[in-house]
């Protein structure tokens, strides 16, 4: 199926149309997010909604924090010395940033996939299955690996390699590697951090089929800077972009957010325009 | 660099020819000849070692490894190594263990615990225990590690636990190998705990961070991920800390006791390779006792060589495996 | 941290109270682990300054020591400040220029193959234990021909050298090959090139690794006490004799029964920790400038 987005762009998505707004399931609620290291501001103001078992893309140009902001998700920046951010993100109606929410159960229900491959140095079998292990999840191990391993599109390729260390795959097969080892864990949500941009074009149609397949069971949220790879496979799509505050301030800010298809048809905002149509960025 | 060298000679005018190379020359053998000295130093050590315990290394050959004796009465005199080797090797590995937890997690507080402001006075801290001298360290043992032990824990284990043999009566001095045990494990801990606090801080981010975004909690990350890179590193940095244990004498022998014996308490005294030989320093009465103390020191320079050795190498094959380069030289 | 669980439809959190409670636990042991390392430490100096203290005065440095006195003459360590210095002045001569010629003939001249085996060969070197070197210079200088001030000085140099080789390797490593074809280039000699530009270059490093191996030695005992130990209580300045030094001091002075030579050893370690502590310390500071220094440029 394909949708034409101007005379400039052609664009082959695989996305079935989302079901009507009202039967939308909203997980997370962003209000008023800023995300802040040291003192300068990654992000500001934020405020949005992921849906349940979408895929939801954050594209935008380099330097407009889309890193930062799905990091916000899983508090993956709590690493990161001299970070605070204010405002709340709600997840299931819980603020996972407040004080009193362990860190680690917020990442035990949602899981990240690097931009670079970072599987573990042990066996491609111990790779999946050592999260489960530790996580509790040590009964029908082999199935849970097995079954990891095949949504992540890897299973054929390794199946008779199991116990080849991880970092004996090509890249390609390593980032999927990464993906089994997530979603072995039986997470809510996985993140991704720009998943493919290290990855050759052949790789990176796999992992987007990969998330087209694995919908129905997870929600996803994707950050990209490619905004062809956002048109095909992302249900919604929220457009960050670089603003500028007082004293020479440049922080990244939601410009606008909507269905896939309207952001890259009819975008209410003109910088959208500016962006998806490739005047800049 | 004899590549540059020869490039240099070639762009070199005639008239200036000779001589300036002369310099080079010189300069090469000069350095050559010490870096051979250094060589041949190790080489040195064990020859002379051979050579000054050749009396003894004749009458006794190896069986004085394992006999227990240390008679320097004349015409009965009989020499063996046997109960320094078990000192040596008792005080050495109860050392190390006592000290490697300790280690291990003040490197793992410096990279992952600490906050920003505490890392380096930590660790400068830490640094300085090293820097304290063995000797200062064994008078601190003699006059007040050893008799506060005498007086408040040793009585204590050896009532809990006397059943078994390692924990039987004190002795009545105050110097034991329980001491020696201590002190020896004050002394390697800052080297054990520096090696790896290097290693941990090179297990790469994305790993650590791989692991945590599964949910893992920081120990779980550490035992999965960062114990299982650094697992060489850390093996070569506990046999240094051995090696140093083995050949500590002076702090030892300040705190041990002395004595020729095999005892399983460690409560009692001992003596070790080290220990026994700074002991007498003040002179051998015979020539076979000289030639016999002598042969302790070979001893002790053979483990000691072979622990160095066997570091050395997994530190080599370590960081080759991890692709880690020297830097640029002429 | 108190925390509180996510509740929600089908979220998992298995075990998690208990896993908590291990990571605690185990974070709580680094903890400790870092405060009795620093707390060991401490009352080491603790008990090193406040028992030396008392005994801490100008005739430990300016008087002789009177052996098994039972007056209360006034004694000191005159004898063992004067032998150190001149023992570890001595040793520093020793070593310093060897070492910095190793360290120029494999940075500079070796081929790779001989770089990493005298390389291997000096780490192994740094592993001998002190008292062998101890052994190993009596049986190849002091038997037979007796103790000597220069002798023991040839001790601590075998224990020097290893750290003034690494020290300088280290450091000739980062001066910048540019400069050497820069100046190669220019027709000067390798040899001069090596002298007057790399050399100088790594003077900071030299020095810093230099510092440390003085307050590595100062402190050693077992070399000394087979090649310069046996000596009378006069003060004297020559290291063809003899020498006392202030650690082989404290170790008699330890061994001994008497209270006073206890509080003598006390003070005579307070002054021998204190300069080592502040060599280190120096040499920290050294090796942070200089890092900067290459940094800047």
């Amino acid at each position: 199926m394909s949708t034409t987005i101007e005379p400039v762009m052609r664009v082959e998505t695989r996305r079935q149309p989302m079901p009507p707004r009202e039967r939308l399931e909203a997980i997370f609620h962003v209000e008023n997010l800023d995300a802040i290291y040291g003192r300068k501001a990654a992000v500001k103001g934020v405020t949005m909604e992921i849906y349940r078992n979408l895929v939801t893309a954050i594209i935008g140009p380099s330097g407009c924090g889309k890193s930062t902001y799905i990091r916000c998700f899983n508090r993956m920046n709590d690493l990161i010395p001299g970070f605070t951010q204010t405002g709340t993100v709600r997840y299931h109606g819980q603020d996972i940033c407040s004080a009193n929410i362990d860190p680690v159960a917020v990442r035990r229900n949602i899981g990240m996939v690097f931009q670079r491959p970072n599987p573990f140095p042990k066996s491609i079998y111990d790779n999946v299955a050592w999260g489960c292990r530790v996580l509790g999840m040590k009964h029908e191990l082999d199935e849970r690996v097995e079954r990891a391993l095949t949504q992540a599109a890897l299973w054929d390729e390794v199946k008779d390699r199991l116990k080849a260390s991880g970092l004996s795959l090509s890249g390609g097969q390593q980032q999927r590697l990464c993906i089994a080892r997530a979603i072995a864990v039986e997470p809510d949500v996985v993140l991704m951090d720009e998943p493919a941009s290290a990855l050759d074009p052949i790789a990176t149609q796999a992992i987007e089929q990969l998330m087209h397949e694995l919908k129905g069971e997870y929600t996803f949220v994707i950050v990209t800077h490619n905004m062809q790879q956002a048109a095909r496979v992302a249900d919604m799509t929220a457009f960050f972009s670089i603003s500028h505050g007082g004293e020479g301030e440049r922080y990244g800010e939601l410009i606008e957010y909507d269905a896939t298809e309207k952001i890259f048809t009819a975008p209410s905002d003109k910088r959208t325009e500016d962006y998806v149509t490739g005047r800049f960025g | 660099m004899s590549a540059a060298d020869a490039t240099a000679g070639t762009t070199r005018r005639p008239f200036t020819g000779r001589r300036v190379r002369f310099g080079d020359v010189v300069l090469q053998l000069v350095a050559g000849a010490a870096a051979l000295g250094a060589t041949v130093l190790v080489g040195l050590i064990v020859w002379k070692l051979v050579d000054g315990s050749h009396l003894a290394l004749s009458k006794y050959g190896l069986g004085f490894v394992t006999r227990v004796a240390w008679n320097p009465v004349v015409g009965h005199e009989l020499y063996g190594a046997g109960s320094f080797l078990f000192g040596t090797v008792i005080t050495s590995f109860f050392a190390l263990l006592l000290a490697t937890p300790f280690a291990i997690g003040v490197a793992l507080f410096l990279t992952e615990l600490a906050p920003r402001a505490l890392q380096a006075p930590v660790t400068a801290l830490v640094e300085t225990l090293a820097a304290v001298p063995s000797v200062l360290i064994g008078l601190w043992g003699i006059l007040v590690l050893g008799p506060a032990l005498r007086t408040h824990i040793e009585p204590w284990l050896h009532s809990a636990l006397g059943f078994i043999p390692l924990f039987g009566p004190p002795s009545a001095a105050g110097a034991s190998i329980f001491t020696a045990i201590i002190v020896l494990a004050i002394m390697i801990l800052p080297i054990v705990a520096s090696i790896s606090r290097e290693l941990f801080r090179g297990v790469p981010s994305e790993l650590k961070e791989g692991a945590l975004a599964l949910g893992t909690t920081r120990w779980e990350m550490v035992r999965g991920v960062v114990f299982p890179y650094a697992r060489g590193g850390i093996a070569a940095a506990l046999i240094l800390g051995l090696g140093r244990a083995m050949g500590e004498a002076i702090a030892v022998t300040q705190v041990i006791g002395g004595g020729v014996f095999i005892h399983w308490s460690i409560f009692s005294t001992g003596d070790t390779l080290g220990s026994k030989i700074a002991a007498s320093y003040q002179g051998a009465s015979t020539n076979l006792q000289a030639a016999s103390l002598i042969y302790l020191g070979l001893v002790l320079l053979v483990l000691s060589l072979v622990a160095n050795i066997a570091a050395q190498w997994i530190v080599r094959r370590v960081a080759r495996r991890h692709g880690v380069t020297r830097g640029g030289h002429a | 941290m108190s925390t509180h669980d996510l509740s929600g439809p089908g979220l998992r959190l298995d075990r998690l109270p208990r896993r908590r409670r291990v990571n605690h636990v185990m974070e709580g042991f680094a903890w400790l682990a870092a405060a009795i390392a620093i707390a060991i430490l401490g009352i080491v100096v603790w008990s090193v300054a406040s028992k030396g203290w008392s005994e801490l005065n100008l005739d430990l440095v300016t008087k002789s020591p009177i052996p098994f006195s039972l007056t209360n003459a006034p004694q000191g360590l005159a004898n063992a400040f004067a032998g150190t210095i001149v023992i570890v002045g001595l040793a520093t001569l020793m070593a310093l220029p060897v070492g910095i010629l190793v360290a120029v003939y494999l940075n500079e001249f070796a081929p790779p193959a001989i770089r990493n085996g005298v390389g291997l060969v000096l780490d192994v070197l740094a592993g001998v234990p002190a008292i062998v070197v101890g052994i190993f210079v009596f049986v190849l200088l002091v038997s037979g021909s007796g103790q000597s001030g220069i002798k023991g000085a040839f001790a601590l140099a075998i224990l020097m050298l290893p750290f003034v080789a690494r020290a300088t390797i280290e450091v000739l490593v980062l001066v910048p090959n540019s400069l050497r074809e820069a100046s190669l280039g220019l027709g000067v000699p390798q040899w001069r090139t090596t002298l007057s530009i790399v050399l100088p270059r790594a003077i900071g490093g030299i020095v810093t690794g230099t510092v440390l191996a003085v307050a590595r030695v100062a402190g050693e005992t077992a070399p000394l006490l087979f090649t310069s130990s046996v000596v009378g209580t006069q003060t004297h300045w020559d290291p063809s004799q003899a020498l006392q030094t202030i650690p082989v001091a404290i170790f008699e002075l330890s061994e001994s029964a008497d209270p006073k030579d206890h509080a003598r050893a006390w003070a005579a370690g307070f002054i021998l920790l204190v300069f080592i502590l502040f060599a280190s310390l120096t040499a920290r500071w050294l090796a942070t400038r200089n890092a900067r220094k290459i940094a800047g440029r």
